[in-house]
């Protein structure tokens, strides 16, 4: 067999692969949001007797007042301010973490660890938003999520940091840089690999998040997408094709926000791993 | 409840700066205890408010039917009194609605009204700190006893029905009966003797329904048999709160787990498996002949075979001694009041309206009733489903029993765990019966109840 | 020099970032490990002193728990750095569907856990499920992925691989990018096969990707709970629960007190386990 011949076979069965493993799964809660209720109940692959797509996306849409939509401009609203956010700050934060080392250092390694471990105490949580004013408050759910997604980001940020040589900080001190024209004229940029790497990566975590905003951003005005998933689901009753269908529909802006990005992620993450 | 007063020291200082004290709210708590709480009759007309329209708030479980009987509830009762509207806060329903309830409440941010579980999960929400007592309220009057002592807590009610009672016993498919020459059982002996023969006459029919894939549908064997225990022990309630009776040393409680164990091998293969959905179709389409469930599924059958209702029966789960058939009741929800609501008056209109003839028909317009009703002179709709009929003589001659979560706020947390544990013969009874007790007693540790 | 590193590499970066993470993060935890030593049941609470530690772990399924938490991070962990390498290796050669595969990789990322749960468990369903089918039209017996207590963790870890490895094998492909290109040439001079450039080349190099890959994914692993609850709830039986499925089910008894003791036994686990793990990677790094 040729060298040629070896490769093409390769990616054929690469592709071949890619269908079983990726697509069926995905096809399957396709095929399912297409169905009738009595049809989506026998969890099947087979395709629809009839199509019922425009029905379905319609009752999803219209389910509980329109809370679908409201939940979308929650969703992207909360998903927005609060990378924005994280970026600024986890950036920063990292710059310092991967530049400095003194005794801090390991404390603040430390804290940083011991935040990817640590679930969030909730009603604790509360109290303090209470007491800040910022409890059922755009503002206060920002400002969880940032504080959750920080170890995450900035552990990011600071092995990016990695790959940027120290040369660059030295011969922008020589002409006289301060630390924040350099940080903000010079490294910044050079960070946007890692940015979009962490606005695609965060994203996901924050407008799927369902405990959160749960409880942390109640009230009927302040539903937001992923609690959407529960019109469908109770104790008695499971409304399948419904179920799959508002999947779907949530799933559409990440995945537009993903092709957008994908070349740009795997950029970020180039640099992002040169030293782990 | 006494702080232990270094522990309070501690925590002051951890809290920096009293963060304890916005566990209140702003608003005047001092005038909700409910003792001169005006009443529905003499402010109908509203006219105290000057006119204004009065907004309350009203938190609902998210499943299809309570958010449709919720709707239906406020429209009526927005259109008698037109000056109050009601808005709905969706919560998720389960044990995600259960903390958030609880987080709600104390922090302060509970809504007007609330639409919550009765019975042992009621006790859970510490209803003389948060609730408003409607002992006193005059649709209590209307209210049948039983179903007051599942929304009671230290001899207060606080809550009124949402919807009809439930019950818990066997679903059975009336072809399949019919087709062997089977009758329906009056003894567990007869039962199982049904059951050995469905499974003899080696048709592929499950002779019972398993659907552990929903694993909270496995207990079902074990609650409904709370009549039998009540039958043969009748003060085990009081003595298992107490903490002076046991399952594994109580004999005709112990029978609730030995019926599990004797199930063993009598499940459709896939039992782990299959969910209530897909349960309720092998019952309507004959592939199972029996299902241990609640009443609750009838709508959900409704909704997806209505063609196949009426090839459904039900029977009580029976006992040993078949004079002492009886069935095991399940009480509805409840809708509350928040303690520091600032619309005491409306919120009290508003379960004054519900716990009414005209609230429970409101509700039968969207939800039929899967029992009795628990207000007075509400009457059954005439197409009730055969299968919520053959409940009715159970309580025409009273032979019937809450269940055990509605007498006593002790119920293990594991015991979904246990029960499928015995029903897929991992340990026997007796060894069940102990873990329960087990998990019963960190339960009552935990919840701080007196004599454990 | 010193002194002009402080001046620039100022602290003051560093406190958005410490003031959002303390009052918001921090200072909560901190007031929750405080109430491990109570009972609590949110309205009202009395001190215990250690007796939720002692209640914990006289858990029936913690034993269990602890094996299947351990098992399940060292697994997920290990196929997503393999997958995740092998993959990269891949996706970094140059076929032709590169930029197709890269994407589906990739995309079980963005699907939300609930609905991968609900999906795979369905596929899993020992009569109906398509797994199964399909395993028996070529003619292997049907398989109880979930409900057999043997292997329902596993089939839980595969899923969990199957969600996670596009993000692993993204970090790879990043890891094995940045490879300078002097070290492929030179092996070309000596006359190597692809397998020594695998062995001798990408392993080696890409260690800090590995590093990465293991820090989140183990770490994520020990701490995993959405995706075992939504498929087997940590059953059947006890067979699928792991420490954080033990802790939610205190909490969803409302033994609050308790369940918060279960995050700060959890939260010693994984320290023992990961800050170690950290500093020998960290530290094997160095000497490269």
């Amino acid at each position: 067999m040729s060298r040629s011949m070896k490769r093409l076979s390769l990616e054929a069965a690469a592709v071949i692969l890619s269908i079983l493993i990726f697509w069926i799964p995905l096809y399957f809660v396709l095929v399912n949001a297409l169905k009738d209720a009595p049809g989506a109940s026998e969890l099947t692959i087979s395709w629809p007797s009839t199509v019922h797509l425009w029905s379905n996306l319609k009752e999803v849409v219209i389910a509980n007042d329109y809370m679908l939509l409201r939940a979308f401009y929650n969703s992207t609203l909360l998903t927005i301010l609060s990378i924005v956010l994280m970026v600024m700050v986890c950036a920063m934060a990292g710059f310092i973490m991967h530049r400095r080392s003194d005794r801090l250092t390991p404390v603040i390694g430390f804290f940083v660890l011991a935040g990817l471990i640590i679930p969030p105490a909730i009603v604790p949580t509360i109290w303090v938003l209470d007491n800040l004013q910022l409890f059922k408050t755009m503002t206060g759910i920002v400002l969880v999520e940032v504080a959750l997604g920080f170890p995450f980001g900035v552990i990011l940020f600071r092995n990016f940091m990695g790959g940027i040589p120290r040369e660059i900080d030295e011969a922008a001190i020589i002409d006289g840089c301060g630390g924040f024209r350099l940080f903000f004229r010079i490294i910044l940029p050079l960070l946007k690999p890692v940015t979009a790497t962490m606005i695609v990566t965060s994203s996901v975590s924050i407008f799927n998040d369902f405990v959160n905003p749960l409880y942390f951003f109640p009230g009927s005005e302040n539903v937001t997408v992923q609690l959407t998933l529960y019109n469908f689901m109770s104790q008695y009753t499971t409304q399948y094709n419904l179920l799959f269908m508002n999947i779907l529909v949530i799933t559409v802006p990440l995945l537009i926000l993903f092709l957008f990005f994908n070349n740009k992620i795997v950029s970020g993450m180039t640099a992002g791993s040169v030293k782990g | 409840m006494k702080a232990k007063k270094a522990a309070f020291v501690a925590s002051s200082l951890l809290i920096a700066g009293g963060l304890l004290t916005a566990c209140g709210s702003d608003n005047n708590g001092g005038n909700a205890s409910g003792t001169a709480a005006p009443t529905a009759e003499n402010s109908a007309s509203g006219s105290n408010n000057g006119g204004k329209k009065v907004k309350l708030t009203a938190m609902v479980g998210n499943a299809t039917d309570t958010q449709n009987i919720a709707k239906a509830l406020i429209a009526a009762f927005e259109k008698k009194y037109p000056n109050i509207t009601v808005e709905i806060e969706l919560s998720p329903g389960g044990t995600e609605g259960d903390n958030l309830a609880k987080t709600k409440l104390a922090t302060g941010d509970m809504s007007d009204v609330f639409f919550y579980n009765s019975g042992s999960l009621l006790q859970a929400l510490n209803p003389e700190q948060n609730l408003v007592d409607l002992t006193n309220e005059p649709f209590q009057a209307n209210i049948e006893d039983s179903f007051k002592q599942a929304v009671t807590y230290n001899g207060k009610v606080y809550g009124a029905p949402t919807q009809s009672t439930g019950t818990g016993g066997w679903f059975y498919n009336k072809k399949i009966y019919s087709d062997l020459g089977l009758s329906v059982p009056k003894t567990w002996e007869e039962l199982m003797a049904n059951v050995k023969k469905i499974s003899e006459a080696d048709s592929g029919i499950a002779p019972i329904i398993g659907t552990y894939k929903d694993t909270w549908t496995s207990q079902l064997i074990f609650l409904s048999d709370y009549y039998n225990v009540q039958a043969s022990a009748p003060n085990f309630a009081a003595d298992y709160t107490a903490n002076k009776a046991k399952y594994a040393t109580t004999p005709s409680a112990l029978r609730s787990f030995e019926k599990m164990q004797d199930i063993v091998g009598y499940l459709n293969k896939d039992y782990l498996a299959t969910n209530l959905d897909a349960g309720l179709k092998m019952l309507v389409e004959g592939k199972g002949a029996h299902y241990p469930m609640l009443s609750m599924i009838i709508p959900t059958i409704l909704q997806n075979t209505p063609d196949k209702i009426d090839d459904i029966g039900f029977f009580a789960q029976p006992g040993d001694n078949a004079d002492q058939n009886g069935l095991t009741v399940w009480m509805p929800g409840a809708v509350y009041v928040y303690k520091n609501t600032p619309h005491l008056e409306e919120a009290l209109q508003f379960v004054n309206f519900v716990g009414s003839v005209e609230g429970m028909e409101a509700i039968a317009t969207v939800s039929k009733p899967t029992g009795p009703y628990v207000v007075k002179g509400a009457e059954m709709p005439e197409d009730t489903p055969q299968a919520v009929k053959d409940m009715l003589p159970y309580f025409e001659n009273g032979k019937n029993a809450p269940a055990l979560e509605f007498l006593s706020p002790v119920k293990g947390p594991s015991l979904e765990n246990i029960t499928i544990q015995v029903g897929s013969g991992q340990i026997d009874a007796l060894k069940a019966a102990q873990d329960y007790d087990k998990d019963v007693e960190k339960q009552a540790k935990q919840l701080g109840l007196s004599g454990w | 020099m010193n002194k002009v590193m402080k001046r620039t590499y100022s602290y003051a970066f560093l406190l958005p970032a410490a003031v959002i993470y303390l009052i918001i993060f921090i200072l909560p935890t901190i007031m929750s490990f405080f109430f491990s030593l109570t009972r609590w049941t949110l309205f009202d609470w009395e001190f215990i002193g250690f007796d939720n530690f002692v209640t914990f772990f006289q858990e029936a399924s913690l034993s269990i728990g602890f094996k299947n938490t351990f098992i399940y991070a060292v697994v997920t962990c290990l196929l997503k750095v393999v997958i995740g390498l092998l993959l990269g290796v891949l996706l970094t050669s140059k076929i032709r569907t590169r930029g197709y595969l890269r994407s589906v990789v990739f995309f079980p990322t963005l699907v939300s856990t609930i609905a991968v749960g609900i999906a795979f468990s369905m596929m899993m369903h020992p009569t109906l499920g398509l797994i199964n089918k399909a395993l028996e039209a070529i003619g292997i017996p049907a398989v109880d992925w979930l409900g057999n207590p043997d292997l329902a963790l596993f089939s839980v870890a595969l899923t969990d691989v199957w969600k996670g490895v596009g993000f692993a094998t993204v970090i790879y492909i990043a890891g094995i990018m940045s490879i300078p290109e002097q070290y492929y040439e030179a092996l070309q001079i000596d006359g190597g096969n692809a397998f020594q450039k695998f062995r001798h080349i990408i392993v080696p190099l890409s260690r800090s990707a590995t590093n990465t890959v293991i820090i989140f994914a183990f770490i994520g692993g020990l701490r995993s709970f959405d995706l075992i609850w939504s498929m087997t709830r940590g059953g059947p039986g006890y067979a699928t629960d792991v420490i954080a499925s033990i802790i939610y089910k205190q909490y969803q008894a409302g033994f609050y007190g308790l369940a918060t003791a279960g995050n700060v036994i959890l939260f010693v686990f994984v320290a023992l386990l990961a800050f170690p793990l950290n500093y020998f990677l960290t530290r094997k790094e160095v000497d490269l």
